[in-house]
């Protein structure tokens, strides 16, 4: 098995006296498209910037494809690409020049770059933009234009910090498609994102930080297996007049002639239906209740929270 | 270690960082090349002509030939120093710093990106003013090698010491304060105008405090052989200068921490 990145024992204090990160361990398979959830604070950015150079550590060992981020910082970067958070390019600067610098700092001179430029322009839809200003673009395609930075040395490992963020579904849905791509291409992928739905969606394994501590790391089918509820969503034949009370199970009105259920996933589905059709309810469909993530990553983090007062 | 075998990486992330540099004020050209030249060409006509026509001679010359050089360093200090300043801070304050800091780039490359950059800047707006001059008066060269050395010189200290005041600034104020009230103050007061034998000896003692009259001095005798100084004694303050500030920024981008300067 190779290790795209291998943390331990991580530690960042700032200066401020704030413990960001609490001595984490993690481990990130080659290849793999790894999430890293948490609330806000608790640490993701962090362990990213750390990652990535933009900041120091405190103490711990970071490993790049083996490389060892203090033994050789100079060639651990070359495997990597950045996505922050937030846009972080010149304004000002012209959108192909943006792709043909970066290109540059990693030693692809403006002939090798080209090529490689108009590629990622045109896969991420801004090859009619390429003469435009940074600040002109939409703030879609500033997000486009983040990822095509980051791709354009083509780094073994691709690092997004809320890539999705304040995009319409239209182009996330866009991007995630591209991401899978390029990942099923053989590089790795490292997200962070509030997107839990994201997380389901994309990622195979999964790792949960809150207060500067991993509480969760394992495969994303591995962490739903923990979830002890299922929720699904019916849509009624006929509109529900009153409530019934089922003992086994939670009932939620979404409108008249929509249902949110709640059951033990222990529950067979013929008998959640034979309830519901004792009390004269008749289900036209039904759909799961897609951030199932999201109750989970709540139970964990809030079962932190809980133990930590 | 010495990686020689990424040595051709890192020549083309210097060029590529350094043309990103020229570039940047090429494109503002109207805010970077030319209000040197305009105002300079006021100085010409009003201090050397009008008025310099009255004063007559200073250190064995036509007032205009003893300003011009001191005029033209002044355009250099000043356009170098504030390429990198507002180059920097600009990259700082848009946080495209992290661009170059997540890529595989020694810490001193890019420093060496944004100190070609204002060195450049400074030469040019310098030759360009140079050219002006000649406009208003026929100017003599003694040691061309000189000249040039000093103008190179003088425009790498003041990228160096644009780039410290850059690293330190938190707000756009900080990056205005020190051209205005250091650097204008001492260019006047470096022997630009006049010459230091003018002064009473007190004067005379606290100017030599002041490295732009080095500068100054070292340029004017590459251009008319005429120094107030020593010209080695000028040399070395400017070298000494450079090895200082080029330490202190050094030590600034190595010792970063959190993210930020």
């Amino acid at each position: 098995m190779t290790l795209a990145l291998e943390i331990t024992g991580l530690k960042k204090v700032y200066k401020s006296g704030v413990e960001a990160l609490r001595g984490i361990d993690l481990q990130v398979e080659a290849g793999s498209f790894f999430g890293l959830l948490g609330p806000n604070g608790a640490g993701k950015s962090t362990s990213i910037a750390i990652i990535s150079s933009l900041i120091q550590k405190t103490s711990g060992q970071v490993n790049i494809f083996g490389v060892n981020l203090d033994e050789d910082r100079d060639k651990a970067k070359t495997f990597l690409g950045l996505v922050p958070q937030e846009f972080n390019f010149n304004q000002f600067e012209k959108v192909s020049d943006i792709l043909i610098n970066q290109a540059g700092y990693y030693g692809l001179s403006r002939r090798q770059a080209m090529p490689k430029v108009e590629y990622y322009l045109h896969k991420l839809g801004l090859f009619k933009k390429r003469k435009a200003t940074a600040r002109d673009l939409s703030g879609g395609m500033k997000r486009r234009l983040m990822i095509a930075r980051a791709l354009v040395h083509e780094p073994k490992m691709l690092i997004l910090d809320e890539p999705t963020a304040g995009v319409d579904i239209e182009i996330r849905r866009d991007m995630w498609h591209f991401l899978k791509e390029i990942n099923a291409q053989g590089v790795t992928i490292i997200l962070t994102t509030h997107y839990l739905e994201e997380a389901e969606h994309l990622c195979r394994q999964l790792a949960i930080i809150d207060h500067g501590e991993i509480i969760a790391n394992t495969s994303v089918k591995e962490l739903l297996v923990k979830l002890d509820k299922e929720q699904v969503i019916l849509d009624l034949k006929s509109p529900l007049l009153k409530m019934p009370d089922i003992p086994s199970i939670k009932l939620q009105k979404i409108d008249d002639c929509t249902l949110e259920v709640t059951f033990n996933k222990h529950l067979v589905m013929n008998d959640l239906f034979a309830l519901l059709s004792k009390e004269g309810i008749q289900v036209i469909s039904m759909r799961n209740k897609s951030n199932r993530l999201e109750e989970l990553f709540l139970q964990l983090v809030g079962n932190k929270s809980h133990d930590a007062l | 270690m010495m990686h020689y075998e990424r040595w051709p990486r890192y020549s083309i992330a210097l060029y590529t960082l350094a043309r990103k540099e020229v570039v940047r004020f090429f494109r503002i050209w109207s805010q970077t090349l030319v209000p040197s030249i305009v105002s300079m060409a006021l100085y010409f006509a009003i201090f050397g002509k009008l008025i310099g026509q009255r004063v007559g001679e200073m250190g064995g010359q036509s007032y205009i030939n003893y300003i011009v050089p001191g005029l033209i360093m002044m355009s250099v200090i000043t356009n170098a120093y504030a390429n990198v300043v507002s180059s920097f801070f600009g990259s700082k304050f848009q946080r495209n710093i992290e661009e170059m800091l997540v890529a595989p780039m020694p810490s001193a490359l890019i420093m060496w990106g944004y100190l070609i950059g204002g060195t450049l800047r400074g030469l040019i707006v310098g030759m360009l003013v140079y050219f002006v001059a000649n406009l208003f008066t026929q100017l003599p060269i003694q040691y061309t090698g000189m000249m040039i050395s000093v103008a190179i010189l003088t425009a790498f200290l003041f990228s160096l010491m644009g780039l410290l005041n850059g690293i330190f600034a938190k707000k756009f104020d900080d990056i205005n304060i020190v051209p205005t009230f250091v650097l204008t103050p001492l260019t006047y007061l470096g022997g630009v105008f006049y010459s230091v034998e003018l002064l009473p000896h007190f004067w005379q003692k606290l100017t030599h405090l002041n490295p732009i009259f080095y500068v100054v001095n070292a340029f004017r005798y590459g251009m008319s052989g005429y120094s107030d100084i020593s010209i080695y004694s000028g040399l070395g303050v400017i070298l000494g200068f450079i090895l200082v500030f080029y330490l202190l920024v050094w030590f600034c981008f190595e010792k970063r921490s959190d993210g930020s300067f």
